[in-house]
């Protein structure tokens, strides 16, 4: 048996990006301040986070208007929903492990 | 900290993030207890409006004869039908406030994704009750209403429950149940509605409040 640990995905080892990807799953898409109040943390910090995930091919980014304001909304991609998945398994071995 | 206590933690922030982003969870166990405290005290006017006339009766009378519009005015314009949007509209603000006041303690905003979904999905079984509602008026059944109304918003409140607290299914099952007990008791309709709307709202309200908001 592969040993767990190398299942667990660099990419969410982190509080926050874990937030996005959990806040993903469960909805279709999410808007910029949505996130931000989910998580409760800046602009600057939840956009670093956001690049990061997207750069990973995690999330897809949609720039669009409500109004004259701007509207960015995120959704998750496959790639992404399936590593998130390997990811939770990866963590609930770890679990029974120990038992 | 070990791994596995590591992982575990992980997985509960998952969990509770994926709660916090699908459900408006600031509803408040208060709004519960003061609607059925509103729903109680209409009862009671309304009873005192029933009783003497003997409605009970006179709904059964009715039952199954035609109707024209003109009923539905008339309807409208019974003292009945403004006990009731009383007692409707003085629930609703009163619910409003106190999960308005919750929510600004949690930190939660009250209008998002999640409070948009819940307000579709309390709304659709609402919106089709309300013109069977109307059509069993039109047609002279009003017997049917209490169960209907009982029935509808039983089944719009199980609808809700996978956008807000899910315990709130729980009143849904109730009230659903009261209302097709209702349909074969007809006559009987402000007790089933003072049970339903007042008591089942109290009871649901209290153990709200006691599981979720008494340490906050």
């Amino acid at each position: 048996m592969n040993n767990p640990i190398e299942n667990l995905n660099k990419i969410f080892d982190n509080r926050i990006r874990l937030g996005i990807m959990s806040a993903l799953m469960v909805n279709e898409e999410v808007n910029f301040n949505e996130l931000k109040e989910l998580l409760n943390i800046t602009d600057g910090n939840l956009a670093s986070h956001i690049k990061s995930l997207e750069e990973n091919g995690a999330i897809k980014v949609y720039k669009g208007f409500v109004g004259k304001k701007t509207n960015t909304t995120y959704s998750v991609t496959k790639a992404g929903e399936k590593a998130f998945r390997a990811h939770i398994d990866a963590l609930e071995k770890m679990i029974r492990l120990s038992k | 900290m070990t791994d596995q206590q590591q992982s575990l933690e992980e997985l509960q922030h998952i969990k509770r993030m994926m709660e916090r982003s699908s459900r408006f969870i600031s509803l408040s166990g208060l709004s519960g207890v003061m609607a059925g405290l509103c729903a109680l005290v209409g009862a009671w006017f309304a009873y005192d409006v029933v009783n003497p006339s003997g409605l009970s009766s006179f709904d059964a009378r009715t039952y199954h004869r035609d109707y024209s519009l003109d009923t539905v005015k008339d309807y409208m314009g019974h003292r009945l039908f403004t006990i009731a949007v009383a007692t409707f509209i003085s629930a609703l603000v009163l619910a409003f406030v106190f999960t308005y006041l919750r929510s600004k303690k949690s930190g939660v905003p009250i209008w998002g994704t999640a409070s948009r979904r819940l307000l579709v999905a309390v709304a659709i079984p609402m919106i089709a009750g309300g013109f069977y509602l109307l059509r069993e008026i039109q047609v002279g059944n009003y017997g049917l209403i209490a169960p209907g109304s009982l029935i509808f918003y039983g089944l719009a409140l199980v609808n809700a429950s996978k956008f807000t607290l899910g315990e709130i299914r729980f009143l849904g099952y109730s009230q659903i149940i009261l209302g097709i007990i209702n349909c074969w008791m007809l006559g009987y309709g402000l007790y089933f509605w003072a049970i339903g709307f007042g008591l089942m709202h109290i009871v649901y309200g209290i153990a709200m409040w006691y599981k979720y908001e008494r340490n906050q």
